[in-house]
């Protein structure tokens, strides 16, 4: 059984330390954080689980400087490696629950979680 | 009947520094070679001082201080030196002599690793400039080096550019073949098909193979396909297989050297270095007398010597990582520029007819 509670920890830490420092600017009445965006940085998802409607697009987007793919555990979707600021987008047409990896970082997970 | 197993300790002779201490048969956390400058240059004839040696006679009849006589019957001097940390020998008569006369003798080789090219990010953003300096101070080295392995992430993001640049760049070194293994980076989108089709023709599978050199069986394994969700590296059963056959028919008297880019043994899982099935691969070595493992990936050099297994990781030629833990990722990690080279390196190793354990030596892009 991998142990992967140190991971999630760091990978939650991370968001955490990303959301103390957003901007000043964005004051209470601002749009709301983007909720079908999956952020990639420091070997980590943020969100590593997002919760999204059917027929929701979800789009990831690499801020780290190395490249990393997301890629279903039952490889039903794929992206190419992704470079720092490159984008990979897919169109959550089923209910479910889609674990997802990086193939090339393999201890770096998510889910997009349907419904 | 287990062969001879003859394991020399690692010591460090030089008052008030101690880098770390391997310790042979024992399991062990190895310790961290720590990159930090020091000026300390020490000087140790082999009739010199004893007086730190400790008595040590477990496992094989021979000590510490009975392995330096050995060494000096063999017309082997060494002289060790720290610069910036990380220790480094040059043996006073030069290895290559008795191969010279013996077809079977000694040699030595090198490995570099992580060679990253394509990368441009702060770390380092001339990693052309950084692998460049690498090749110089290989073609400085006494004796050219027999050949040349490069444990993987060849490329950054496996680009038909970065492959050629690499290409390009290697022809310029001056030593016999080049032999690779590829890394994670070496593989994106194809499967390692463009990485096989250019470094791995000879190889089987996703691009494992093996070869005898001067007496000595080299085998280069690859763990970075197929990789599971949450997983290390990994070999696969294929490979498994083909291992198994491939070492069935050698002598346990035969020196082994294993090479692949992510390491073959736990040293940090969270940050996924580490192979998941490495412990069966292993399991085909025990009856070895001289294993040696040598991978890259994590981008700093780590060692251990368990059961008569001498790992080690190498430096990248093109950026440093953080030690376990000290980062929230393994990601590539700045440094001050004037600190840069003493952080990038390259490993010569030295394997001398009859000896057991092959000398494994890092130096880093800076100082002499």
């Amino acid at each position: 059984m991998m142990k992967i509670k140190t991971r999630t920890w760091s990978c939650l830490i991370a968001l955490a330390a990303g959301l103390v420092l957003r901007p000043v600017g964005l004051m209470a009445g601002d749009s709301p954080a983007v909720t079908n965006e999956v952020k990639i940085d420091n070997f980590c998802f943020a969100p590593q689980t997002l919760t999204v409607p059917v027929g929701t697009t979800v789009t990831w987007v690499n801020k780290d400087d190395v490249p990393h793919t997301v890629t279903s555990d039952d490889q039903h979707f794929r992206s190419r490696a992704l470079d720092t600021d490159d984008r990979f987008s897919f169109t959550f047409s089923t209910p479910g629950t889609n674990n997802y990896y990086c193939s090339v970082h393999p201890k770096m997970t998510g889910t997009v979680i349907v419904r | 009947m287990d062969p001879e197993r003859f394991i020399p300790e690692i010591i460090f002779l030089v008052p008030g520094i101690n880098p770390g201490c391997v310790r042979s048969g024992l399991q062990t956390n190895s310790k961290l070679m720590k990159n930090t400058p020091n000026q300390i240059t020490e000087t140790r004839p082999l009739a010199g001082d004893a007086d730190q040696i400790d008595p040590n006679l477990e496992n094989d009849g021979v000590d510490r201080r009975g392995f330096l006589k050995c060494m000096a019957w063999a017309g082997t001097g060494m002289l060790w030196t720290i610069s910036g940390g990380v220790l480094a020998s040059k043996i006073l008569s030069p290895p290559n002599a008795a191969a010279a006369d013996n077809p079977m003798g000694g040699f030595s080789f090198v490995q570099i690793s992580d060679s990253h090219i394509g990368f441009n990010k702060p770390a380092n953003t001339d990693v052309i400039g950084t692998l460049k300096q690498a090749i110089a101070k290989i073609n400085a080295l006494p004796a050219a080096p027999d050949f040349i392995l490069h444990t993987g992430d060849l490329s950054h993001l496996s680009t038909p550019e970065e492959f050629d640049a690499l290409d390009q760049l290697l022809k310029g070194v001056k030593a016999g073949r080049i032999f690779y293994v590829p890394g994670e980076h070496d593989v994106l989108n194809d499967n390692g098909k463009q990485y096989r089709d250019r470094f791995g023709k000879d190889s089987k599978g996703d691009g494992w193979y093996s070869f005898d050199h001067k007496g000595v069986h080299f085998i280069g394994l690859v763990n970075v396909m197929n990789l599971k969700p949450g997983g290390l590296g990994f070999l696969g059963h294929d490979q498994l297989e083909w291992l198994e056959d491939d070492v069935a028919p050698l002598s346990a008297s035969t020196p082994i050297v294993v090479f692949a880019h992510v390491p073959l043994w736990t040293i940090y899982p969270d940050w996924g270095w580490g192979t998941d099935d490495s412990a069966q691969a292993l399991s085909y070595f025990k009856r070895f007398g001289s294993v040696t493992v040598l991978n890259g990936h994590i981008h700093q050099v780590q060692q251990k010597i368990e059961g008569g297994v001498s790992f080690h990781t190498a430096m990248s030629t093109a950026f440093p990582q953080p030690q376990p833990g000290a980062a929230p990722s393994p990601g590539p990690m700045k440094v001050p520029a004037e600190k840069l080279r003493s952080v990038l390196g390259l490993t010569s190793v030295n394997y001398i007819q009859g000896a057991k354990a092959l000398a494994v030596v890092d130096s880093t892009l800076a100082g002499a």
